[in-house]
């Protein structure tokens, strides 16, 4: 179902823009603060940062950038009849696009706080953050791809949903963690750490993240398989 | 050899109809479709590409939906008017890549091939945003044939295209309608048909108002109101003489001629002379003032 030509196309949309700058700037930025609080200050100060800002804010944010590079300006533009007008199955776009934003996600996201877990010790925690970094970048991405092929704002879409859905009212009602991509990721994390958090149970987080990437990567093949040029505006 | 047909085919968005029941079938050779702008071309265009959906009735290549039908585009190269978007690609390789994803056996070869076609071999190695809008439309026309579709379709494909490289686009859009392509393309500029297109559609506030080669476009509307300009030895005679003919609607004086508006165009040409050598005037020269395209338009615009 990939097409490596489609995936090749889409690595240099997430490449030549600027936005790819900002996709970097997260990472580094996260590492950097880590470190510097790690050597200025005792106890666990720096661990809190790595799941309370990385995990929960710097991995989102990466996963909207990639998601939305790699379909996003296409959409919006138009341009993406180029790509359709292709005797090329529209699920084997979306998950070569997807493959791509994913590729991205867990090397400027997951990766990076693996490596700021690391350096504030522990090294089972870490993995096990890691783990729960990985399956939550795993969903988001194909979340806000599904999200970027129905909506032009999707960018603005994806942040509500991170920053009020998952943040705002998950903090302020804890049965949202049944449906919040973070907590799933962070309850598969809690299997291999008890450092981390217990939020919901384990076979519904894994069952749940997998419908969910699953869905959105299927969604996102059935939109552009109706996807529809507008007329002279 | 590919028929590309449409059968009582609409489109509306909202309350809004871009394209009322129409019905055309396109053949092969070079087909223009005219309209002015917001007459509902590129809604045309998008539903016989497959990127729209017919709200009613439908659109087909050779009996076959194009509709959410990702076979159809082995047979159709779509050229949008849409600007290309992947400037940080080269010429070569954007054309390249339309030929990889049609999974051809010999890509290289025919991304060779077809830029040799649109003469863009040169600067095929240049970043399409270096490139003037001409050259990028005939890098389009590449990506778009490399495959060698049997239907071509363009929609726009002269706008902001300079003459000479106009003319370059017509001879190979002439060529590849000769081989025997269903080639259509649209325009809201009358001359641009005129020239390329043996069959001609014209659509109006998304209706179908009329089909037909040129003249037959022309013959249609012979009972319109026709506009001619005489010049004879003695025009205010000749205009009192043509005045009190059943044919002729209005005569008026203008400078050194005459302007005569005709409505039965046979009965007029064939009285005229005898009528003039009856009075004792010499024609000197007699000229329809209105036979452009632009004049069919308007009263199809007008009907």
């Amino acid at each position: 179902m990939m097409n490596v030509t489609i995936a090749k196309l889409a690595l240099q949309a997430l490449l030549g823009r600027r936005r790819f700058y900002l996709l970097l700037a997260f990472p580094v930025l996260l590492i950097g603060l880590v470190t510097l609080i790690t050597v200025l200050t005792d106890g666990d100060a720096a661990w809190e940062i790595v799941p309370g800002l990385g995990y929960t804010l710097v991995l989102p944010l990466v996963a909207i950038l990639a998601a939305s590079s790699v379909l996003g300006p296409e959409v919006d533009d138009g341009s993406i009849v180029y790509l359709l007008s292709k005797p090329v199955s529209r699920y084997g776009i979306a998950i070569s696009k997807w493959l791509v934003a994913l590729g991205a996600t867990l090397v400027a996201g997951s990766l990076p706080i693996f490596v700021a877990a690391l350096i504030t010790g522990d090294t089972t925690r870490a993995v096990a953050l890691f783990v729960g970094a990985v399956v939550a970048g795993t969903t988001y991405s194909a979340l806000f791809l599904a999200i970027s092929a129905v909506t032009r704002h999707a960018v603005i879409a994806s942040l509500m949903f991170v920053l009020i859905w998952e943040s705002l009212l998950g903090n302020l009602f804890t049965g949202i963690a049944w449906l919040s991509i973070s907590q799933w990721g962070i309850r598969i994390g809690h299997a291999l750490s008890d450092e981390l958090p217990d939020p919901a149970n384990l076979p519904w987080a894994i069952g749940a993240s997998l419908v969910v990437t699953l869905a959105g990567v299927w969604f996102a093949g059935d939109r552009l398989r109706s996807f529809s040029l507008r007329g002279e505006d | 050899m590919s028929n590309l047909v449409l059968d009582s085919a609409s489109r509306w968005f909202g309350n809004v109809v871009a394209v009322n029941d129409v019905s055309l079938n396109i053949g092969p050779g070079v087909t223009g479709l005219l309209g002015p702008n917001g007459a509902g071309k590129t809604t045309l265009m998008a539903m016989m590409a497959g990127f729209l959906a017919p709200s009613a009735g439908h659109v087909t290549l050779d009996g076959k939906p194009v509709w959410r039908n990702t076979e159809i585009y082995h047979q159709i190269g779509l050229v949008p008017e849409r600007e290309l978007s992947f400037g940080y690609l080269t010429g070569r390789q954007f054309v390249r890549a339309n030929a990889d994803l049609h999974r051809l056996p010999d890509a290289a070869e025919a991304t060779e091939r077809i830029l040799a076609e649109v003469d863009m071999v040169e600067p095929a190695a240049r970043r399409l945003d270096t490139y003037s809008k001409g050259m990028r439309q005939r890098v389009k026309i590449a990506a778009a044939l490399v495959h060698q579709p049997s239907v071509l379709l363009l929609d726009e494909p002269f706008n902001g295209v300079d003459p000479r490289q106009r003319m370059h686009l017509m001879d190979l859009l002439r060529r590849l309608g000769d081989d025997g392509r269903t080639v259509l393309f649209s325009s809201h500029i009358l001359e641009e048909v005129e020239r390329l297109a043996r069959h001609i559609e014209v659509v109006v506030s998304g209706r179908h108002a009329a089909s037909g080669d040129f003249g037959a476009i022309r013959r249609l509307m012979t009972d319109r109101p026709v506009q001619y300009a005489v010049q004879s030895s003695d025009n205010r005679a000749l205009g009192a003489v043509l005045m009190a003919q059943d044919s002729v609607r209005a005569v008026s004086l203008r400078g050194d001629h005459l302007d005569v508006q005709v409505d039965d165009l046979g009965r007029f040409a064939v009285d005229l002379p005898g009528l003039a050598k009856q009075h004792d005037v010499t024609l000197f020269e007699l000229s329809p003032s209105d036979e452009s395209l632009e004049s069919v338009f308007a009263y199809l615009v007008a009907r």
